[in-house]
């Protein structure tokens, strides 16, 4: 990752910066042993850290709050390829903290199946371009648990962990976000975070989340983002999506690590004088459609920006539902700003990339429709 | 009982005989060597029974092979001569695929044998034939030609792993312990064989003409290199060398191998495909494909397994309980044998008749090549987190595969000091010429991000690229400008 962590600093003080300033939580943390105060600030004691060691965090509390917890994966013994279980083992134990063979479908198989028998299956795969072999589990089979048994059965207790997104140097398989294709997927939550905070927040929803949760991590930010996250136990609501920049002119939706080029584009667009709205979905399946769709009625356009390719991508959802819902509010058409419909390449990705001038450009082209 | 007195009883004729000894064959004779000169004596039971392989019609060979001897052969581990069952009950019942003998006896198959499989060897540590026919078998050029080889993909893993340290490459991985592998079977192999790789056979390419500068030019993703810079580094390819792009997604080369394979069966090929995995690749469900496919489709196609104890930080400990991957094929219905791969010529030799085995009996062969992971995973990994440096030196200095090869052509008179220098000289500056020409040259133009998605570009590409060009346009500080628009 070294050549990749210089490319990233630059990026990497500006998330840091506006991260301070915006993170608000939009509820309060819903955990109990934690107090809110009145504006949903959390009064715990909290640690500057990044996103790696805050999804660690939660990973911890999950195996500290239920014995009837386990986290496993290719290589999550001696802490992971991204250090995400760094010390797990060491303090709960090889039996609930272990190496699994190397077969993704074997993982998610197994963890359907330990979560079916009341436990919490917290299932690492190693990179999100090698999760793949485990569809049919996660697509068939985890997904489809409770509704095909009448409710007799179900794997709610199932969390697949995956880190996914651009890094850098990471071409066609290290690279990918498939976010669209889970979220095609009726039974299954997808959940991204965007920062430290949110990811151990949503990290613990999620696995306390009755349903199967496909939960990606975008990796690019594992030790780039930095902030304030209470030490303590908390958790983030799923399907709630977050204003984290309030604006008049335009609606920009968007998840994840791109949510900071998008933020850039947004301070660039306030000094041209349009100013922007900015909504994190969070949860991606089952989606909060009236957030995004009141933040339309008011600014009347919509920009929508990932990392995966535009064609058939989650934008595409999101699109058809708000022309569905505020086709007559509309004064431009709903913009995408989306990887290209290539595979994810090598020397070509700040070619392939959404960045922040793309949609700074189409911020103005909407505006001025 | 042995397999010729059960034939013998049951009224097998010497065909029948021969026949099922040699769908046996890599496997039986492992299991069953055990004199203090097994590799002399297996050698030669090996050779009869290949002359008869090679010299037997294969459409012919083939049928028999399902009329009788698969079952038959699965029949006789079934029945028991001292259960006092009639010959009747010993043939047993017509189940659909082969009859089964009944027993009484509540018998469990035992979840691995008592020893563990051997392992082929011809050469020992210090370099000593334990074979004394080996430099008959190997000629002094085709093994000085290995050892070069070795030495050069040794050398080039240096300088390009030592290129990456320094920021000038973005990822690289190396094949250090594992060369022996690399160089001897692609030795064993010809032009014509299709090989489908992991990623740590680089010997391979190497070996058939793959230049430094052609290894250098891909992973600095230049316009020369194969590949169009659109994968990670180490990603090598070669249409005309009969070397399949590498794709990371681990195993999903197996399967593949075996759909080339009947390929080259339906053309009657004189050929065999090759493909190549890790112990941890073996854990993949396209490993169990693979092989079953293979076996069903009477393909002609290797499998090679570099068993190097290691997947990333998972050792092999954790990723099965078998006794490796060589019990395996048997299960399968595939020929089986395990060799030390740090050993260059029964690696080489090795292969060479798998690959006779594949192609006159027309069916897959699996070989198991014991070895060990000598560099850290890659670059981005850190092996000492989860290993001991003790053990890396031991198999680094005590098992190098290159030292063997090394001491064996110099005991041969075949190699001097001089020329060892004189092999390390010419590796350094070749390949540190290579990167440095490959650095210089010019990147792939923009065009190749867009083209090969399918054979022609359509609508929505045709649109994006006209769409990033006028954002280059406007924004040329966004975008690297090293790259040919
Ligand atoms: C489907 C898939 N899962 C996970 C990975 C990540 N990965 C890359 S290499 C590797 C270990 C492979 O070990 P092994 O097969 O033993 O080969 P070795 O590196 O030892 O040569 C893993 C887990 C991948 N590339 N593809
Ligand atoms: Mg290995």
């Amino acid at each position: 990752m070294a050549t990749n962590l210089r490319k990233f600093n630059r990026f990497g003080s500006i998330l840091t910066n506006h991260s301070n300033s915006l993170r608000r939580f939009s509820s309060p943390a819903a955990s109990s042993g934690v107090l809110a105060s009145a504006d949903g600030q959390l009064l715990q004691s909290s640690k500057s850290i990044n996103l790696y060691t805050a999804i660690n965090q939660a990973l911890h509390i999950a195996l500290d709050s239920d014995p009837r917890s386990y986290i496993f994966g290719e290589d999550v013994g001696f802490g992971g390829v991204f250090r995400c279980t760094t010390g797990l083992a060491d303090q709960f134990g090889k039996h609930r903290v272990f190496n699994t063979p190397l077969c993704e479908q074997g993982i998610v198989g197994f963890a359907i199946g330990l979560a079916a028998m009341g436990n919490r299956a917290i299932a690492e795969i190693q990179f999100a371009d090698y999760i793949f072999p485990a569809f049919d589990q996660i697509v068939n089979e985890a997904a489809k648990f409770r509704y095909r048994s009448g409710n007799e059965f179900n794997c709610g207790g199932l969390t697949i962990r995956a880190p996914y997104g651009a890094v850098g140097h990471g071409a066609l398989y290290h690279s990918q976000s498939p976010e669209a294709f889970f979220c095609h997927v009726p039974g299954l939550k997808v959940v991204i975070p965007r920062s430290p905070k949110e990811a151990k927040g949503l990290l613990l929803a999620s696995i306390r989340d009755p349903n199967p949760v496909v939960f990606f991590e975008p990796k690019g930010l594992y030790r780039l983002a930095v902030e304030e996250v209470p030490e303590g136990d908390y958790t983030l609501p799923l399907s709630e999506a977050e204003v984290i920049r309030e604006g008049s002119d335009i609606t920009l939706v968007g998840w994840g690590a791109q949510l900071t080029t998008m933020e850039q584009a947004c301070v660039d667009a306030e000094k041209e004088g349009i100013s922007c709205e900015l909504i994190d979905l969070k949860t991606l399946l089952p989606w909060d459609k009236e957030t995004v769709e009141a933040s339309v009625r008011k600014t009347g356009r919509l920009l929508i920006s990932h990392e995966a390719p535009v064609t058939g991508g989650f934008g595409a959802e999101i699109s058809a539902s708000i022309v569905e819902r505020c086709f007559l509010r509309l004064e431009a058409p709903v913009a995408r700003v989306c990887g290209l419909d290539t595979p994810f390449p090598h020397v070509f990705e700040p070619f392939y990339m959404p960045t922040k001038n793309k949609i700074l450009d189409a911020i103005k082209e909407t505006v001025n429709f | 009982m042995s397999i010729s007195h059960w034939l013998t009883r049951i009224g097998g004729g010497n065909l029948i005989k021969k026949i099922i000894c040699s769908s046996l064959t890599l496997s039986h004779y492992q299991a069953t060597a055990s004199s203090s000169f097994p590799f002399l004596i297996r050698r030669n039971e090996h050779k009869a029974i290949f002359a008869f392989c090679s010299s037997t019609n294969v459409a012919f060979f083939g049928a028999r092979r399902y009329n009788s001897t698969k079952t038959e052969g699965q029949l006789l581990s079934e029945s028991d001569d001292e259960d006092g069952s009639t010959l009747e009950e010993k043939q047993g019942f017509d189940f659909p695929g082969g009859k089964i003998a009944y027993t009484t006896k509540l018998n469990f198959l035992p979840a691995s044998s008592e020893k563990r499989v051997q392992c082929y060897r011809v050469l020992d540590e210090d370099g000593y034939t334990i074979l004394s026919n080996m430099s008959e078998l190997v000629s002094k050029e085709l093994a000085l030609k290995v050892y070069s080889g070795m030495v050069t993909l040794n050398t080039m893993d240096k300088f390009l792993y030592e290129a990456q340290r320094q920021g000038r490459l973005s990822f690289y991985l190396t094949t250090y312990g594992e060369e022996a592998i690399n160089l001897g079977s692609a030795a064993a192999l010809s032009s014509d064989d299709i090989v489908l790789g992991q990623y740590r056979e680089a010997g391979i390419l190497l070996w058939r003409g793959f230049t430094v500068q052609d290894f250098a030019n891909q992973c600095f993703g230049n316009n020369d290199g194969h590949g169009k810079g659109r994968q990670m580094p180490v990603h090598y390819g070669s249409k005309s060398l009969n070397f399949v792009t590498i794709s990371s997604p681990l195993t999903t080369q197996l399967p593949q191998a075996v759909g080339m394979a009947y390929s080259l069966k339906m053309d009657k090929k004189d050929s065999c495909v090759v493909a190549f995995f890790g112990d941890g690749s073996a854990s993949e469900g396209d490993f169990h494909a693979g092989l079953n496919f293979a076996a069903v489709m009477d393909a002609p196609v290797v499998f090679i397994c570099r068993n190097n104890g290691w997947a990333i930080s998972t050792p092999v400990t954790q990723q099965f309980r078998s006794d490796g991957i060589v019990v395996k094929g048997q299960a399968y219905g595939i020929p089986s044998i395990r060799v030390d791969g740090n050993d260059a010529l029964a690696v080489y030799d090795v292969v060479r008749s798998a690959r006779e085995m594949a192609i006159n009996e027309q069916r897959p062969i699996l070989i198991e090549a014991m070895t060990y992971r000598v560099s850290h995973h890659s670059t981005s990994d850190d092996s000492t987190k989860y290993r001991s440096v003790e053990e890396i030196e031991h198999w680094k200095t005590l098992h190098s595969p290159i030292t063997r090869l090394r001491k064996w052509i110099g005991r041969n008179g075949w190699w001097s000091n001089k020329d060892e220098s004189k092999l390390h000289g010419e590796a350094t500056t070749q390949v540190k010429v290579a990167i440095d020409e490959a650095e210089k040259k010019k990147m792939p133009p923009l065009r190749d991000m867009f083209t090969d998605v399918y054979d022609e570009l359509p609508l929505n590409l045709m649109e994006q690229e006209t769409m990033l060009r006028e954002t280059i346009q406007k924004h040329p500080k966004d975008f690297p400008n090293n790259m040919p628009l």
